[in-house]
């Protein structure tokens, strides 16, 4: 299997700061793989990841744009990112 | 025009930028300011690069469907800020003021809820406020 499964993911403002993580390459965890599962598999790194992630006011973009649909499919080289509530204006 | 800066900006350029093309019966410009928190503490102002530029061209776009309007300026800084300093500037122009009027407000009150910035004053990073939602979402029923 040459083939990439590669993603990048993204942690912003409150929650990369929580995490110590901004920015991160990782092989996709499953194929296929939801929004979902990429998020379980994530909180598996500790309380705190499990804690960040699924909270109900966790936003996540897919390849920046909201995503709103946990059960969306991951594809390799997608870029996700996992950030809080906007704050700005 | 809309633009993810660090620099500060001049309203009354910003202001005659936005009466260029002519024909403008109206122009409306909101400048947003840090509010005064913890003295002699920094602001910092994040933003998900490329995002941040998509979500705005969207609202900027949206705008322009729903109102006739001749120009739409916006600008948007990030970095360090202080209190008192210009954060955010929306200009509109057009034929009648009803529309600069409704679509400045429009655009700002979306942008607090769909553009990827946050606020952390000091060390404290900024909770999002759910006035700010329901403004968003006035515009939204409507």
């Amino acid at each position: 299997m040459s083939e990439s499964k590669a993603i990048t993911v993204l942690y912003f403002a409150s929650l990369g700061e929580a995490l110590g993580l901004t920015k991160e390459t990782l092989t996709l965890p499953c194929t296929p793989c939801t929004i979902n599962q990429l998020k379980e598999f994530l909180s598996g790194r500790g309380e705190q990841w499990k804690i960040r992630l699924e909270h109900s006011n966790t936003l996540c973009a897919v390849n920046q744009e909201l995503c709103q649909n946990p059960d969306h499919a991951v594809e390799p080289d997608d870029e996700i990112a996992f950030f809080p509530p906007v704050t700005g204006g | 025009m809309i633009r993810v800066q660090h620099e500060d900006f001049d309203q009354n350029t910003e202001y005659r930028a936005l009466l260029q093309k002519g024909e403008s019966g109206a122009a409306v410009t909101f400048v947003g300011l840090v509010r005064e928190f913890q003295d002699e503490e920094k602001m910092l102002l994040q933003h998900y690069p490329g995002m941040t530029e998509k979500v705005l061209e969207k609202i900027v776009e949206t705008a322009h469907k729903r109102w006739d309007l001749q120009q739409v300026n916006l600008i948007h800084r990030i970095g360090s800020l202080r209190s008192g300093d210009q954060i955010v500037f929306v200009g509109v122009s057009s034929k009648h003021r009803a529309e600069a009027f409704s679509a400045c407000q429009y655009i700002m009150d979306i942008l607090k809820t769909q553009a990827p910035f946050w606020k952390k004053e000091g060390n404290t990073w900024v909770d999002a406020k759910s006035s700010d939602e329901d403004a968003a979402t006035q515009w939204l029923e409507k």
